[in-house]
């Protein structure tokens, strides 16, 4: 889409916004100021489909306005002139007119009417969200709910990307709104998403794609959507999801087909590159398995254990001093890779050997732990 | 007055008990209605204060007051005290008062029931507030946060409070069906001679129909937390799909309740509404029947669209169409109750003290409510409401006015007659605009955040949802210091003010406004011919 197309769509949806708060909103906040700031209304869709459930909201927030409208004319208009300050004679005989006789049949039908109108609308684009393509090339990602990140696995491309909130530090003003790895989808192409969870019940919500689908563990469900623009869209997680349900944020970063082909070929490499090492036939030192230990626990771990170590009890137990992290290295082992059912504690099997005898190790040694023991990658293939 | 020199003469045979006894033992349908209204102001100022705390710490991004799993227990149990704790009772009270005197019966039909069905309401508070107290001892497990809705598989993570939150909703739960056994008896055998099910009081209809509802629904809540217990301690894998359960059955058990739950907190204020407009229009209820009418179709429409809560759980197209056109279609009969009661302020001679003033914002702000609710059966605009602050604002929108003002304008409407003294019209009327007011700078803002993308139940959030949180917060503040002005009109009235006559309203129309204002601890031993 070139620029000056980009730039009138832009100056037609801010026209209808400004329409929209004119009608909604009259005389109770100063329109335009606080739209370009706060954001009053779905920010602009991102896809056809996006942009009729964008429409469908416009028109029964419209026909419902003018409902609202109608009923306070009424009553203001009564509780003005039909007053007994007014002097006004109540009038005993008026439910038993023709009118009181017969609007219970009027006032359904008229309901009925405007029901069937939004009810009609509805239907067609419901239509549209649900029935998910049957293409061949379509795009499939699925995306899985962790307490508290979302796993992204292109299915078609052998690729995983693990996304997690980044700390205020680093993200500053798009703090909970911003992500370490962002879920990159190429523009013109349809996308199935399918969705499921690893522990509790999540939602994934971006929406600029108007796709909300909670995330079950053990149930598969699917969404679609087909980008029709360039650009980085935020989301959050809309169930709650535990603990830190607000720092479960998603970051869509819409590219051309060229540039998502390219950051295929990228993840792709980078894969490989850790798959080598992972597997190379060597004795890591203290030092090299306790850097990388700290990066990976720092990431993956402190979510709730705290990059302290101390946890967040009775929640999240400390790891300083616990017996789990200095005692038997097996049952360590054994909760990392298999998790611990009906806790937060979750399975950590999918990661590498190297990955997880660097997380052991850094967890056995650091904040005084202290144990000195150095868990090898061929101990972790073992331990499996 | 005759029923006065009869009840003078009943005093020597009834043995009337003082002190606690007469409270622990009672069996008065006047003194358990005050117990209930008591207990449910408590629980107001409990959950109330919990709201508080949520609004603080959303009043600026960032963490500040409350840990992520206090503010989601706060979340919890703010709900569930309002829910159960304060408006059920409180509607519960306004029933026992009102239902035998407005009939013209001597007492409820089951008095024995009646005072178990309200002290177990004590016993499940201590229990619901020790699900909140108990993480804060030593091996006290960790926090429910996961909502009201107690959604699995996060509520099979929490600690042993979750399972004292269960026994309290049983409790809750016994004591609701318990109330509305009583309820129904007494209203198909205890009234008057005469007055027959479509000429009796439209406040005594709305009970009878939420009694219903009660029945049919409480137990389905019980099943589906008691599944959730068993789920927790004895391996069972109801809501597991690693054992053949599936988490969304959970969801459709709570939500068969939960939807039901809405019209039953609101049809007793609808029954509240049906007396105090028709009293300060000076004119009868316009469309007694079709107000029936309406109600029956929204309680069997109410109780077969449960599933528009969870539209984002992946139902089939068919499913989740039928759910969307079962949903707007309550439109039909809420709309003409909506109608009903413009109709009958229509052409009346209106005069505004506190109760008419509840009843006139419950007409406006019900109204706005129930139209966000049509915008949210809207299946596909819905995947973007969907658990945003959009839905907060709706339903808040639709249960402060629908259900709790209603509350104010019935406790306000007969205070007088409850008392024998008329409130302090000033403070009322002080209290109706501070209160109003306030809720709305609290809520309507929060449709602005849900539109933006702000999530529901988010204990922190990013820097773009700044402004809208303040106003909300600001209001918060307004509108929850408003209630303590409620509390000390209520403590004035008792102590004094001016005498209430035995129709405080002159518009006011009923048996209930026959007799002495306050009434004598027995009325109606007699029976009234209802011509």
């Amino acid at each position: 889409m070139s620029a000056t197309q980009q730039l009138i769509n832009n100056q037609s949806y801010k026209l209808k916004t400004a329409s929209l708060t004119g009608i909604v909103v009259a005389g109770m906040l100063y329109a335009d100021k606080c739209r370009a700031e706060y954001g009053i209304n779905f920010p602009p869709p991102a896809a056809d489909v996006a942009q009729e459930i964008y429409n469908i909201h416009m028109l029964t927030m419209q026909i419902t306005t003018v409902l609202l409208l109608i009923v306070f004319g009424f009553v203001f208009y009564s509780l003005y002139y039909h007053r007994k300050s007014r002097g006004f004679q109540a009038d005993q005989n008026f439910h038993n007119s023709w009118f009181g006789n017969w609007s219970w049949v009027v006032v359904p039908v008229m309901v009925l009417g405007v029901d069937l109108t939004i009810a009609g609308k509805a239907d067609a684009v419901l239509k549209k969200v649900w029935d998910v393509p049957k293409e061949e090339n379509i795009l499939d990602v699925k995306v899985t709910g962790h307490q508290w990140w979302w796993e992204f696995d292109y299915l078609d491309h052998d690729i995983k990307v693990e996304s997690r909130y980044v700390p205020e530090k680093e993200s500053g003003d798009l703090y909970l709104r911003e992500v370490d790895n962002r879920l990159v989808l190429p523009t013109g192409q349809k996308i199935r998403f399918l969705h499921t969870s690893a522990d509790v019940l999540h939602a994934f919500w971006v929406p600029e794609l108007a796709v909300k689908k909670d995330a079950i563990p053990g149930y598969v469900t699917e969404t679609w959507a087909e980008l029709n623009r360039e650009g980085v869209f935020r989301g959050q997680c809309a169930e709650l999801c535990g603990t830190w349900h607000s720092r479960m944020p998603i970051v869509v970063e819409s590219v051309s087909p060229q540039q998502f082909a390219a950051w295929v070929d990228d993840q792709k490499a980078i894969k490989v590159a850790a798959a080598a090492e992972a597997s190379a036939d060597k004795t890591w030192s203290m030092d090299e398995l306790m850097a990388k230990g700290k990066t990976l626990y720092d990431t993956k771990c402190a979510a709730c254990h705290q990059v302290n170590g101390v946890g967040l009890p009775p929640a999240f137990p400390a790891l300083k001093g616990s017996p789990m992290a200095t005692g038997s290295i097996e049952d360590h082992l054994e909760i990392v890779i298999k998790g611990k059912e009906g806790t937060a504690m979750q399975p950590w099997g999918s990661l590498n050997d190297l990955e997880i005898a660097a997380i052991v190790t850094y967890e056995r040694n650091a904040w005084d732990n202290n144990t000195g023991d150095v868990v090898q990658p061929s101990d972790v293939k073992q331990a499996r | 007055m005759t029923t006065t020199t009869l009840n003078h003469d009943e005093a020597h045979h009834h043995d009337m008990p003082t002190g606690w006894r007469r409270w622990l033992f009672s069996t008065n349908h006047k003194d358990i209605g005050t117990l209930y209204l008591l207990f449910a102001l408590t629980m107001l100022f409990l959950g109330g204060a919990s709201a508080m705390l949520i609004r603080l710490e959303l009043f600026q991004p960032g963490i500040q007051l409350l840990d992520p799993d206090l503010y989601n227990n706060l979340v919890t149990n703010h709900a569930l005290i309002m829910i159960f704790g304060a408006v059920m009772p409180a509607a519960a009270g306004l029933a026992n008062w009102m239902i035998p005197m407005m009939i013209g019966a001597p007492d409820m039909a089951l008095p024995r029931m009646n005072n178990l069905s309200f002290w177990i309401l004590p016993a499940a508070a201590t229990m619901l507030i020790l699900s909140f107290v108990v993480p804060f001892f030593p091996g006290g497990g960790t926090q429910i946060n996961t909502g009201w809705t107690l959604y699995p598989p996060l509520s099979v993570q929490v600690g042993m409070s979750m399972d004292f939150l269960i026994f309290a909703i049983h409790l809750l739960g016994i004591s609701s069906v318990l109330a509305s056994i009583n309820i129904i008896v007494t209203l198909l055998n205890m009234r008057a001679p005469g007055m027959t099910l479509m000429t009796m009081p439209m406040f005594c209809w709305t009970w009878l129909v939420t009694a219903f509802l009660l029945i049919l629904v409480v137990p389905v809540l019980a099943g589906g937390v008691t599944m959730l217990l068993f789920d927790r301690h004895f391996g069972t894998s109801f809501f597991d799909a690693a054992g053949g359960g599936d988490p969304v059955l959970f969801q459709h058990l709570f939500w068969f309740f939960g939807h039901p739950e809405v019209y039953i907190l609101l049809l007793p204020s609808i029954g509240v509404l049906s007396h105090v407009i028709p009293a300060f229009s000076r004119k009868p209820l316009f469309g007694y029947k079709s107000m029936v009418g309406a109600m029956l179709t929204v309680a069997t429409i109410g109780m077969v669209v449960w599933a528009h809560h969870q539209y984002t759980i992946g139902m089939s197209l068919g499913a989740v169409t039928y759910f969307m056109i079962g949903t707007i279609l309550i439109s039909i009969p809420v709309g003409l109750m909506i109608f009903n009661f413009i109709a009958t302020m229509w052409r009346g001679a209106m005069t505004f003290e506190t109760p008419m003033l509840f009843a006139v914002a419950i007409v406006l702000m019900f109204t706005f409510g129930g139209l966000s609710g049509v915008m949210l059966a809207v299946v596909p605009a819905d995947m973007q409401y969907h658990d945003s602050m959009f839905v907060v604002a709706h339903f808040h929108y639709v249960l402060m006015p629908g259900a709790v003002f209603g509350l104010f304008a019935g406790v306000f409407y007969w205070l007088p007659k409850w008392t024998g003294h008329m409130y302090d019209e000033t403070l009322g009327k002080i209290f109706f605009w501070t209160n109003v007011i306030g809720f709305n700078i609290t809520f309507f803002p929060q449709h602005f955040l849900g539109l933006a993308g702000m999530p529901r139940r988010i204990v922190d959030y990013n820097m773009m949802f700044t402004e809208f949180n303040v106003i909300s917060s600001i209001g918060a503040i307004i509108f929850g210091l408003s209630h303590l002005l409620l509390l000390y009109i209520v403590i004035k009235t008792i102590r004094g003010g001016k005498k209430a006559e035995s129709r405080a309203w002159e518009g006011a129309k009923g048996l209930e406004w026959e007799l002495d204002s306050p009434p004598a601890f027995h009325t109606w031993t007699v029976a009234p011919q209802i011509k």
